[in-house]
């Protein structure tokens, strides 16, 4: 379960007024994920590359190509692909357990069986004690393991994030990325991590798509073979890190950067020189 | 001062406190790995939690508050005082050398409470605050009809182009503009009242609906439908729950309205009620009862207000609009 095939996918969104042109938001995507395999997508914001995951969870539909999740086209969006938000999207008028059981009820999974699968789940993102309350009373990282725990009760066939840990402050993150990690060792699934942080996809993915400037395309498929937990400081990882943000600084390009053209060639080519010099 | 923390956090480090100094110190050194290691145990393992207000510092606590002076508590009180007395001194010394027949159009508060006196033992207040109470909550039913439409005109576009042109055709028409077509399709009675109250409620109560339900959060829906929601389960159990604030919000302000169209409605279209109170005094010149008329609808008014907010309250204690 959770083998996702994704080939050709094209999105042009058709263009608002008379003079608008339509804008191609991802140009030929193709790449697989394995089943259990954690895989981040990786660019600018602006690539598209959350557009992919709305196309992928159904919320919205590829202009041209396909995607297969175990060898069925996706449809209509639903609990095997389940999605974790940036902004939590948690039910404000349910308490951490009524969140968490939401999906199970909509599953018609019986009322027992319900409160056993939820409450392993809250325990799992370390939330025990804090069934009965409603999600304004907890802090934004606690808020989102509730998001966590109520897309994994669901049980889906591949896990989707969206930028999930990009509202939280540096310490909050970097404390969920370890959990993910955790998470991801304990309940193994396959899971499809959308981010702009190298860091992030280092630390958490087998395999990163990194993705071009809109029109959103793959430019590099890594696979990644280290050890779980990862340490930041071990080589591999930064090497790997630094391998990634040149491809990714290769799409930096000052010429597109509008009012830039304007400039004088010279301070153009100082300031493109600033910008590597930073990496 | 950067001196005195530096200090105590190496007192800390070295664990040579004094009895009454670790709450000082945790106090400004925080969780504070140091203070731990300093003392050979982890933070949470020793008796007394930083967390902890010492007798010490709750003594240093009360020192700062400065209970409020006489005039600071009373403040609330100074107003009304003045203006009941100054009222009172108006038609009682004031009016009277004027003109003696002036203080029938002002009676005094004592007066005032005299009449509602004998309109309390009579029963009489207690028979008109029930049909006008009646009325309105009748109406209310009718109008309640709004939360359907309203949820259906946010949802889908195509409701809302059908719908939409008709009301903002009939909205902008105060429900007081309605009376006279009431009074002569309906006579004078409970249904023209209710009618006109209708319309009071309806409106903002179907405005409130609309924009609660345009206002949910898109990737709450989405979440909703991703664990398996089917499109009732997204309009009943989520689009409905996420926009019953707003609701809520509509119903206090048409409850409003349609309380102040309901004695427009009774000044000149009932045989009982409040609103009818006051008109039927007016005709007898007993200015008492028409102000203990007024004084009865704002005291209902505001009671309808209060017990809904509660209510609210207690039923939506996620919502922070409501908490408020």
């Amino acid at each position: 379960m959770g083998m996702l095939d994704i080939r050709n996918v094209v999105k042009i969104y058709p263009g608002t007024g008379p003079a608008d042109e339509p804008v191609k938001a991802l140009a030929d995507i193709s790449f697989s994920v394995r089943q259990d395999e954690f895989c981040s997508v990786l660019g600018h914001s602006g690539c598209g590359k959350t557009t992919l995951l709305n196309i992928i969870a159904g919320f919205d539909e590829a202009t041209l190509g396909t995607i297969h999740l175990d060898g069925r086209p996706i449809g209509r969006p639903g609990w095997e692909r389940a999605m974790i938000f940036q902004d939590y999207a948690l039910f404000p008028w349910l308490t951490v357990l009524g969140n968490v059981t939401f999906g199970l009820e909509m599953k018609r999974i019986a009322a027992g069986e319900r409160a056993r699968i939820a409450q392993r789940q809250i325990e799992l993102v370390g939330l025990g004690g804090f069934e009965h309350r409603y999600p304004h009373q907890l802090s934004g990282g606690m808020r989102q393991r509730v998001a966590i725990a109520r897309a994994l009760a669901v049980d889906p066939a591949v896990l989707l994030m969206d930028e999930p840990f990009a509202a939280l402050d540096a310490q909050n993150r970097s404390m969920l990325q370890d959990e993910m990690v955790r998470i991801f060792m304990e309940q193994r699934k396959t899971m499809v991590l959308v981010t702009h942080s190298i860091e992030e996809a280092v630390k958490l993915s087998d395999r990163i798509i990194v993705m071009t400037r809109r029109p959103g395309r793959v430019k590099a498929n890594i696979e990644v073979d280290m050890p779980r937990p990862r340490r930041e400081e071990s080589p591999e990882f930064v090497a790997l890190k630094l391998r990634i943000r040149d491809l990714i600084h290769d799409e930096f390009d000052l010429s597109e950067v509008p009012g830039a053209a304007a400039l004088p060639a010279a301070a153009a080519a100082t300031a493109a020189a600033a910008g590597v010099g930073q990496a | 001062m950067s001196e005195r923390i530096s200090g105590l956090t190496a007192a800390a480090v070295q664990g040579r406190l004094s009895a009454t100094e670790p709450d000082l110190a945790s106090g400004m050194v925080g969780a504070s790995p140091f203070r731990a290691s300093g003392h050979g145990v982890p933070a949470h393992e020793s008796a007394v939690s930083p967390a902890t207000i010492t007798p010490e510092e709750r003594r240093a606590l009360e020192a700062l508050r400065r209970p409020p002076n006489l005039f600071q508590r009373c403040s609330r009180w100074i107003g009304l005082v003045v203006f009941f007395a100054a009222w009172q001194l108006l038609s009682v010394v004031i009016l009277p050398r004027i003109d003696a027949n002036l203080v029938t159009l002002m009676p005094p508060p004592t007066a005032v409470a005299a009449g509602a006196w004998e309109l309390i033992e009579s029963g009489a207040l207690a028979k008109h605050f029930w049909a006008s109470l009646q009325r309105e909550a009748i109406a209310f039913a009718y109008a309640s009809a709004a939360i359907p439409i309203g949820l259906l005109m946010g949802w889908s576009k195509t409701a809302q182009n059908v719908f939409e042109p008709v009301f903002e055709m009939l909205r902008p028409i105060p429900p007081i503009a309605w009376i006279p077509l009431a009074i002569l399709w309906f006579g004078i009675g409970d249904l023209q009242n209710q009618f006109i109250i209708f319309l009071g409620i309806f409106f903002p109560l179907l405005i409130n609906t609309i924009a609660g339900v345009k206002n949910v959060e898109h990737n709450v829906i989405r979440a909703a439908r991703c664990l398996g929601a089917s499109e009732t389960d997204v309009l009943v159990k989520i689009v409905f729950r996420a926009a019953l604030p707003q609701i809520v919000t509509g119903v206090r302000v048409g409850l409003g309205v349609g309380w102040m169209a309901l004695v427009a409605a009774e000044l000149v279209g009932a045989t009982s009620g409040l609103g009818w109170l006051i008109s039927d005094a007016r005709s007898v010149l007993r200015t008492d009862i028409i102000l203990v008329g007024m004084i009865s609808i704002g005291i209902a008014g505001l009671l309808i207000d209060q017990g809904l907010r509660w209510a609210a309250k207690k039923m939506l204690p996620w919502s922070l609009a409501m908490t408020r």
